[in-house]
């Protein structure tokens, strides 16, 4: 469970974490990916493993138009701008919510069968639920990718510099806004792919992105901006945590550890664990 | 400037002094409960914000948890009442002094923290408050509290033929969240706040203290918000923590404030003038349909005028000014 909370997290800290611009419409990319998925296999009868690289694409270009439409205009704002992304994807987000009650209505759907839902793999005797661990996989060659775009690409290094200075960044020839639309569409790609895995087990309704977003804000946070290491580990702590706290308090309190970990974190380490800054 | 300022204070609070004679007025004319409701509302979110302001704007802490302050105010009130007995107007104030103390008690770990990591703190503490008091058995769980009603009175603060002693006390509350803060504009606490904002490591070398700055805004801050959560549970008659503590309740709370101009004195009330009327409309004229109609005009509404205007509504009032005094 803490990878997959790591899958919603990885795209979240590519927007939020590497890109410093705060995301609150990232619960709702999540949503809208868990229904792409959805259709996919009400309508094709496509798999939502084998659906998952469609629904990243299209999630991508989603995630490109959103920036380009709506984020990067809220970026330009010379004052507040930190409050001006927040509202502006907040915002987005009631946007989107409303906009998938009235077409997807808000009843709660599922996919009733997929390759993976509801089967246990057993490994060295221990039975470990197929679509989590599925997950799991994904979450980390996800990470293992991004990691690798990030510090061995020129791309990611062009990310890096222009979050840190724009105008030179300029200065050299690259273009801001085409760089932050496909790190916005890489972001919404990954959680794309968080999204069509979890169709195959999670009831998909028009709010259900605002519950896991916040953890991976938190999870995120926990990890330190900057680091896409760091959210990995985030993911894992949040995981751990949130099976520690399951077994002494009750299932409804499950959140609390997690919230007081990373108050816990923060207290002690500012910047969070691995953060930058 | 000193004149300037001092004579835009005095102008500020004579239009103030002014909109509350008319506001007070106005049931004359309003003799719509619907309406009358929507004006209601609209007071105490400016009232809200307002105070949300005071740390958020002025102390530029931006807390996006200051649902946990107005559900404390409203619980402290209700458990107080339905459980011991005591009167709401000394459960308003029980719940103003706890939620200060509370948020001086987390001020001290939190005000260490920047940006990011105190923005997402503070959202992360109020959601622990929410999930306890959904788990929280004796203050009713998450079904939350039913106040009983025995009957109009003054001294039991709830009245179910009409509206309108609610009217005044959120014009009341909302004329003195206003008025602290225009109090505290010229006091050494406000010229305090703005320095932290602006450039906490200048005004610490120039003798403000950075950490009492924030803790001060952070207590009066809490202490108004809970009294709006009290008189919300009294309005309301009826509190669970979803509805009072909820993170999306931090976020409406900001938005006037935001939509208005964070960090002016007139920006939450002009923000709440315009919101909460075009939400409480949308919502029952387009959003009855239940297909979320109404989302998606609010939604739409808030990106396009945190994008037109990020300075918020109170800079095109500026901007014409700024005109009229070069010309």
């Amino acid at each position: 469970m803490g990878l997959l909370y790591g899958l919603i997290a990885v795209g979240l800290a590519l927007i939020f974490g590497l890109m410093d611009v705060t995301n609150f419409a990232h619960g709702e990319f999540l949503m809208i990916a868990m229904y792409l998925s959805f259709f996919l296999f009400a309508f094709f009868a496509i798999d939502p493993l084998l659906s998952a690289p469609l629904v990243a694409a299209a999630m991508f270009v989603f995630g490109a138009v959103v920036y380009l439409l709506v984020v990067r205009f809220a970026m330009r704002a010379k004052a507040n701008a930190g409050m001006v992304q927040i509202f502006t994807t907040f915002g987005l987000a009631i946007l989107m919510r409303g906009l998938a009650q009235f077409f997807f209505t808000p009843d709660y759907r599922s996919i009733p069968q997929s390759w993976v839902g509801g089967k246990t793999i057993s490994i060295a005797g221990i039975f470990l639920p197929a679509p989590q661990l599925i997950g799991a996989l994904v979450s980390i060659l996800a990470f293992a990718g991004l990691y690798l775009f990030i510090h061995r690409t020129d791309f990611g290094r062009a990310l890096e510099a222009t979050r840190e200075d724009p105008g030179a960044v300029a200065l050299v020839g690259i273009d801001k806004n085409r760089v932050f639309a496909l790190g916005w569409g890489l972001g919404a790609a990954l959680v794309g792919l968080a999204g069509a895995i979890m169709a195959s087990f999670f009831y998909i309704y028009p709010d259900v992105g605002a519950s896991f977003a916040l953890i991976a804000y938190v999870t995120v946070a926990l990890g330190g901006f900057g680091s896409v290491f760091g959210a990995f580990a985030g993911g894992i702590i949040v995981g751990l945590v949130e099976a520690t706290t399951a077994l002494v308090l009750p299932p409804s309190l499950k959140s609390v550890g997690i919230y007081a970990v990373y108050l816990l974190v923060v207290f002690i380490r500012p910047r969070g664990l691995f953060g930058s800054m | 400037m000193d004149k300037n300022f001092t004579a835009r204070r005095r102008r500020d609070l004579v239009i103030a002094a002014v909109l509350a004679a008319l506001a007070a007025l106005a049931p004359l004319v309003i003799k719509d409960v619907y309406v009358q409701n929507i004006l209601i509302l609209t007071l105490l979110y400016a009232a809200l914000s307002q105070s949300w302001n005071i740390l958020s704007g002025y102390c530029g802490q931006i807390s996006l948890g200051h649902a946990l302050y107005f559900g404390i105010g409203a619980y402290t009130t209700e458990l107080l009442f339905t459980k011991f007995g005591v009167l709401p107007w000394f459960g308003m104030l029980a719940g103003g002094v706890i939620a200060a103390i509370i948020a001086m008690g987390l001020g001290y770990p939190f005000f260490r923290l920047r940006g990011h990591y105190f923005v997402i703190a503070t959202i992360v503490i109020a959601e622990i408050g929410l999930l306890l008091f959904q788990n929280w058995e004796w203050a009713g769980a998450a079904m939350g509290i039913t106040i009983p009603m025995r009957g109009d009175s003054w001294l039991k603060f709830q009245f179910m033929r009409s509206k309108l002693p609610y009217f005044y006390f959120a014009l009341v509350l909302c004329s003195l969240a206003w008025f602290v803060t225009w109090w505290l504009e010229d006091s050494k606490w406000g010229f305090w706040w703005r320095a932290v904002k602006d450039n906490p490591e200048a005004a610490e070398s120039l003798g403000v203290v950075v950490f009492n700055s924030k803790m001060g805004a952070a207590a009066v801050s809490a202490f108004l918000v809970a009294i709006g959560g009290a008189f919300y549970a009294q309005f309301l008659a009826y509190i669970d923590p979803e509805s009072v503590m909820g993170f999306q309740f931090s976020l409406l709370m900001a938005l006037p404030a935001v939509l208005g101009g964070i960090g002016t004195l007139w920006g939450p009330v002009l923000g709440a003038a315009i919101l909460i009327p075009m939400t409480e409309l949308t919502r029952s004229y387009i959003g009855g349909s239940g297909r979320g109609v109404d989302l998606i005009v609010y939604g739409t509404l808030i990106v396009l005028i945190s994008l037109a205007l990020p300075q918020g509504l109170v800079s095109l009032f500026s901007r014409t000014k700024a005109k009229g005094a070069t010309r």
